[in-house]
């Protein structure tokens, strides 16, 4: 009982904070729709204007597909309103595992923390998190390719 | 010294090599490879093998020699994880797109190692560098995950693979009801491992874990890792620090 209040919790917030952040438009990271021309699971985000008159999906709730996060199942849920995505509810969350659970609470070793700084030297190859959350991005992709 | 890039499976892809004489259709060919990959195991392309698999239009028998071997990985790597790591989802579905970009760097640079000892591939961000670079490591820059021009770390590497895994939603903090602390304090991880395929699915793994993620890593043998942590501070596996001196 106590996990479904748990990730009822931890949907609620993400609800709220996705539509906190369409409702703020300007903001210079809002959660968009992934690129509509390619909904290949790795395809990069592309950010829609919010001034967008035209409505790119249509409206009502689409559930993605069960997207591997390698410690778990991810699955998410789009609901489109007024041609926007409006709210990703969670459907399944790593963190809903009883094992997940049990290893993320092991106690932390003692290893050595940093704050940091930028660089300045040149560098040969860059390694980043382009299309990092891969599993939230597989199944936002597919909920919102039925969105079409 | 040679240098091309292409658009492959929706993503960037540079390959560099660092030699002379480098002939531009060997990379062309490692981008055909790529893009072979992509044909096969795409969930996204109707006709690839792995769609086709799934509509169980291909009996278990007449499965390609390549798709069993990356299920065999998949397999392997669930046994690693205690079951954790899955392709196979609860429709029954297969998915195995969690270890195939890895899979696909790794191959990509076996491929080349035929004819050339100093390169690297790099695919959104993970990278298999093999040799050197003019006789020194090759130089790869930790991404600042609160700011994408920056770098925030340079690792010297040769002959091993790297990847980071990171947030998409910005700013996003959960907080765990239980502990009233946040629960997702990671910004990203960066894992070096003996390969692309190695560094890939574990740095998958450590993000979706968390900050003790690091406690798993520390355990891997040939794995090591660097976590930057919401609070804008980094922390690292024991071995990690090596790889910062030339």
């Amino acid at each position: 009982m106590k996990k479904y209040i748990q990730i009822t919790f931890v949907l609620g917030i993400f609800a709220v904070f996705v539509l906190l952040r369409q409702f703020k438009g300007s903001d210079e990271n809002p959660v968009t729709p992934i690129s509509q021309q390619n909904s290949n699971s790795t395809s990069r985000t592309t950010q829609t204007s919010s001034n967008s008159s035209q409505n790119i999906y249509k409206d009502g709730t689409y559930t993605g597909i069960v997207a591997d996060a390698f410690y778990g199942n991810l699955q998410v849920q789009a609901v489109i309103q007024g041609g926007r995505l409006s709210d990703i509810v969670f459907l399944e969350y790593p963190n809903d595992n009883p094992t997940s659970r049990s290893i993320n609470q092991q106690a932390s070793v003692l290893l050595k923390e940093e704050a940091i700084r930028a660089q300045n030297s040149q560098v040969d190859i860059v390694t980043g998190a382009s299309d990092s959350s891969r599993a939230f991005q597989q199944s936002l992709a597919s909920a919102l390719a039925q969105a079409k | 010294m040679l240098k091309k890039t292409a658009e492959i499976m929706g993503m960037p892809v540079t390959i560099v090599i660092a030699e002379e004489n480098v002939k531009e259709e060997d990379i062309i060919k490692a981008f055909t490879y790529l893009h072979h990959i992509d044909d096969v195991f795409s969930l996204y392309k109707k006709n690839s093998e792995m769609s086709k698999i799934n509509r169980k239009e291909i009996h278990e028998e007449d499965i390609s020699k390549e798709v069993k071997k990356v299920f065999n990985l998949a397999e392997k790597t669930k046994h690693q994880t205690n079951g954790y790591f899955d392709i196979t989802q609860q429709n029954g579905k297969k998915d195995p797109s969690g270890i195939v970009k890895g899979y696909a760097i790794h191959q990509c640079a076996v491929l080349l190692k035929r004819k050339y000892k100093n390169f690297f591939i790099e695919i959104a961000g993970d990278i298999e560098l093999v040799g050197l670079n003019n006789s020194a490591k090759w130089k790869v820059g930790i991404e600042n995950p609160f700011n994408r021009k920056e770098i925030i770390k340079v690792l010297f590497l040769s002959n091993k693979g790297v990847a980071t895994s990171g947030t998409y939603i910005r700013g996003l903090h959960i907080y765990n009801p239980v502990t009233q602390k946040k629960a997702d304090t990671i910004a990203s991880v960066t894992v070096v491992g003996e390969n692309a395929y190695e560094a890939d699915r574990f740095a998958t793994a450590i993000f979706a874990m968390g900050e003790n993620g690091i406690n798993f890593l520390e355990k891997q043998k040939n794995l090591e890792g660097y976590i930057v942590k919401k609070n804008k501070s980094a922390i690292m596996t024991k071995g990690f620090e090596k790889y910062t001196h030339v």
